[in-house]
């Protein structure tokens, strides 16, 4: 397993090769570099995968990072089922979306092109960092990483002013939440003297029921930033401002799955920490629904997508919340290949287009593009979760566990998967079918998009429709979830200590009906949307009631605005006014002021009147001789 | 003869010098009130190392003459001093004719 630094250390060679001599590298080696980077790094987390899949787990340690008297962090890799299963995703969909760009960016500039893969290799370089680091710190190193390169690449087109108002916004809302991570992970550091993996959870009984709940709901506080859930979830439909494969990379398989893979990686606090379940299980739920029922009536295909992702990120943390840890991580997996799907086939789409985004001047593009339109259905079929599409499997794990715990979760979640399965397929009737709605210029240029972004999304469609297999649930196979066999060694002490306080598992006919039920609500919002919306004709009717809401994302970005930016913008104005200008300038000035005035009095007394010279002498030598006479106590 | 009467010999001594200094503006009696503060110094040297080493004289022959013999070096820088001091009255009344120390402030510009 000595080669596991190689995993990381690869797209880094990329990123400098690019960055660095990005003026003299042509367009195709660049691509070429920063594919291929990403390619090596694949395999050899195939080769590690494998490695693990035989029974070689291994924590690697590369070189003493910090080491003061009582604290020793290493510069360590750990390479176990968790997260090779990630690396895997990460090198794989980065892979494909790598490709995807070589096409998609060729109009950029030379230099702007490689500075795009350059910023993309050292996304995908931290993601690895993230997933690699064998304790909490490399872990956070790599979570600021992935935080630094979204900033970049979602102000890539940073002479818009808008774009970098959406690349700020997402580096200081996850700021907010990295404050949370940071404490977490210093208040683990004070109590254990350790980050370490290994360490935390053999030693986890050494820390109060308190503390545990305390680190685990900081954590999460984390976790809502890098995966955008609520509070701290409008920064990621605004980061649509990057380039598609980006938000692809973002949303599929880098970044936001960061906070899933930290709450599985330390399955065992927050097992430990029921209390945090249950906020995580909330957040999740309302984060899904919330996300879902904005996604309704959003018109823009990339909002629509992105909002889909904050509501499945919804569903990834409630099947955390409900400790379906398997469950969450095989949503992540398949959630990666539909998602980068899905965004993908919106940017050959866009591409196709010349840049509209706006699905109201789509239509009937199903005539003009036939793969991007067969992957396309492919990917709305996996999220909607249409069996035996991946999305089903997955989503219906989460759902499972989710009445286990408790119906009402269920409810909701299936609510929700009505109004995915409907969002989605608005989406898809309103682009692909109809008639086409946008100028006759646009028309003309429709064509289907080069090999470099159909071969990457045939790929993805072929995931997105078999990944499920792996995860297939044991009603109807007997072992046949091979991703829960493999990952059981992570979740075992969890699975130990959940069994403490058993409920009896779900009858198969129980399951049978749950699926019946939110297959057959899915697939009626599914044949609803498809034919309400093939039909759709442009109309400049205003939207009204609760679509306006809908529209308007249920104000919570102006509630943000009056309720946070407003105030502080407010105490801003008034320090600077006030405080400042008449304050502290006054202060700074008057102390100037007065030494100007004191010495234009002080030099009158140099008259050059040898009198007044002798005279302050002879007072100044009188003044001594008092002092000598009267205070000889005092020297 | 009781020190005291030096002592007040040399302050009334000193005191017009003083006076003189800050009240004339001729800067040849400046120089003589000096002179005579410089004097006055002199005179309580001379009485102090009397009163307090002239019977060790016999033991210690250079303690005694001490004080004294500081009083000639007094003399002399003042000697020099008043040199040079008058060196540039000569050439102030050359150029001014005038030895008035407040007419000397111009000097400043």
């Amino acid at each position: 397993m000595n080669f596991i630094y190689l995993i990381p250390l690869l797209p880094l060679i990329g990123f400098l090769i690019n960055g660095l001599f990005r003026k003299s590298l042509s367009k195709t080696l660049v691509g070429l570099i920063g594919s291929g980077v990403i390619l090596a790094s694949f395999i050899i987390s195939l080769m590690a995968f494998f490695q693990v899949k035989a029974g070689n787990s291994a924590v690697v340690s590369l070189f003493e990072f910090i080491n003061t008297s009582s604290l020793k962090i290493d510069f360590a890799f750990q390479v176990d089922q968790l997260s090779s299963i990630f690396l895997l995703i990460i090198t794989g969909v980065g892979f494909l979306i790598h490709v995807y760009s070589t096409s998609y960016m060729h109009e950029e500039d030379d230099k702007d092109f490689a500075k795009y893969f350059a910023y993309l290799n050292l996304f995908v370089f931290s993601m690895l960092l993230l997933v690699l680091g064998a304790n909490y710190v490399i872990m956070f190193i790599g979570w600021e990483g992935v935080g630094l390169c979204s900033y970049l690449l979602i102000g890539y087109w940073f002479k818009n002013v808008e774009y970098t108002n959406a690349a700020k916004k997402a580096f200081i809302m996850n700021r907010i939440g990295d404050l949370g991570f940071l404490l977490a992970v210093f208040w683990l550091l004070a109590k254990l003297g350790t980050a370490d993996y290994h360490t935390v959870f053999a030693n986890v009984s050494k820390l109060s029921p308190k503390e545990i709940t305390g680190i685990t709901l900081l954590l999460f506080v984390g976790a809502t930033g890098k995966s955008a859930q609520i509070p701290l979830y409008t920064w990621l439909p605004d980061a649509m401002a990057g380039p598609t494969p980006v938000s692809a990379l973002i949303h599929a398989a880098t970044m936001v799955t960061a906070g899933v893979y930290m709450i599985a990686r330390s399955n065992i606090l927050y097992t430990m920490a029921p209390c945090t379940l249950h906020v995580v299980a909330i957040i999740g739920i309302a984060t899904a629904i919330l996300a879902a029922t904005i996604a309704l009536k959003q018109n823009d295909i990339k909002k629509v997508l992105a909002y889909s992702t904050v509501s499945q990120l919804g569903y990834m943390f409630l099947g955390l919340g409900v400790g379906a840890y398997t469950g969450a991580v095989f949503h992540v997996m398949t959630h990666a290949f539909f998602k980068a799907l899905l965004f993908l086939g919106a940017g050959s789409v866009i591409h196709a287009m010349g840049g509209e985004q706006d699905m109201r001047n789509m239509g009937g593009l199903k005539k003009h593009m036939f793969f991007t339109h067969a992957t396309f259905l492919a990917g709305c079929f996996a999220i909607a979760g249409m069996p035996p599409f991946s999305g089903f499997f997955s989503k219906d794990e989460i759902l499972a566990a989710a009445y286990e715990q408790s119906p009402v979760l269920w409810v909701i979640g299936v609510i929700g998967a009505l109004l995915t399965a409907f969002y989605m397929f608005r989406l898809y009737a309103m682009t692909f079918t109809g008639k086409f709605r946008g100028t006759h210029e646009q028309e003309h240029h429709l064509h289907e998009s080069p090999a470099a972004i159909t071969i990457p999304l045939i790929i993805l469609a072929v995931l997105a429709i078999v990944g499920g297999l792996i995860g297939i649930p044991e009603v109807f196979m007997h072992g046949g979830h091979k991703l829960e066999e493999f990952l059981a060694p992570i979740f075992a002490q969890s699975k130990v200590l959940q069994a403490a306080h058993e409920h009896t598992p779900l009858s198969h006919a129980t399951e049978y009906a749950l699926m019946a039920v939110s297959v057959g609500g899915a697939l009626i919002a599914l044949i609803y949307a498809w034919t309400k919306f093939s039909k759709y004709e442009k109309t400049d009717k205003e939207e009204a009631g609760l679509g306006k809401v809908l529209a308007n994302k249920w104000y919570i970005d102006e509630l943000y605005d009056a309720i946070i930016v407003k105030p502080l913008q407010a105490i801003g104005k008034f320090l600077n006014n006030v405080v400042e200008k008449s304050g502290i300038d006054g202060i700074v000035n008057g102390v100037g002021k007065a030494v100007n005035y004191s010495s234009r009095q002080i030099r009158l007394l140099q008259s050059g009147q040898v009198g007044a010279y002798v005279l302050m002498m002879v007072i100044g030598m009188l003044v001594l001789f008092i002092v000598q006479l009267f205070c000889k106590n005092i020297f | 003869m009781a020190i005291s009467n030096y002592i007040f010999l040399a302050s009334a001594l000193f005191t017009i010098g003083v006076i003189g200094v800050l009240t004339r503006r001729n800067a040849i009696i400046i120089f003589m009130c000096v002179e005579l503060m410089l004097n006055a110094a002199n005179l309580l040297l001379v009485a102090f190392s009397q009163m307090h080493n002239a019977h060790l004289g016999k033991y210690f022959p250079t303690l005694a003459s001490d004080a004294q013999v500081f009083v000639f070096f007094i003399m002399v820088v003042a000697a020099a001093e008043v040199s040079v001091g008058l060196a540039i009255i000569v050439m102030l009344y050359r150029n001014t004719h005038s030895v008035d120390v407040n007419f000397l402030n111009r000097l400043k510009n």
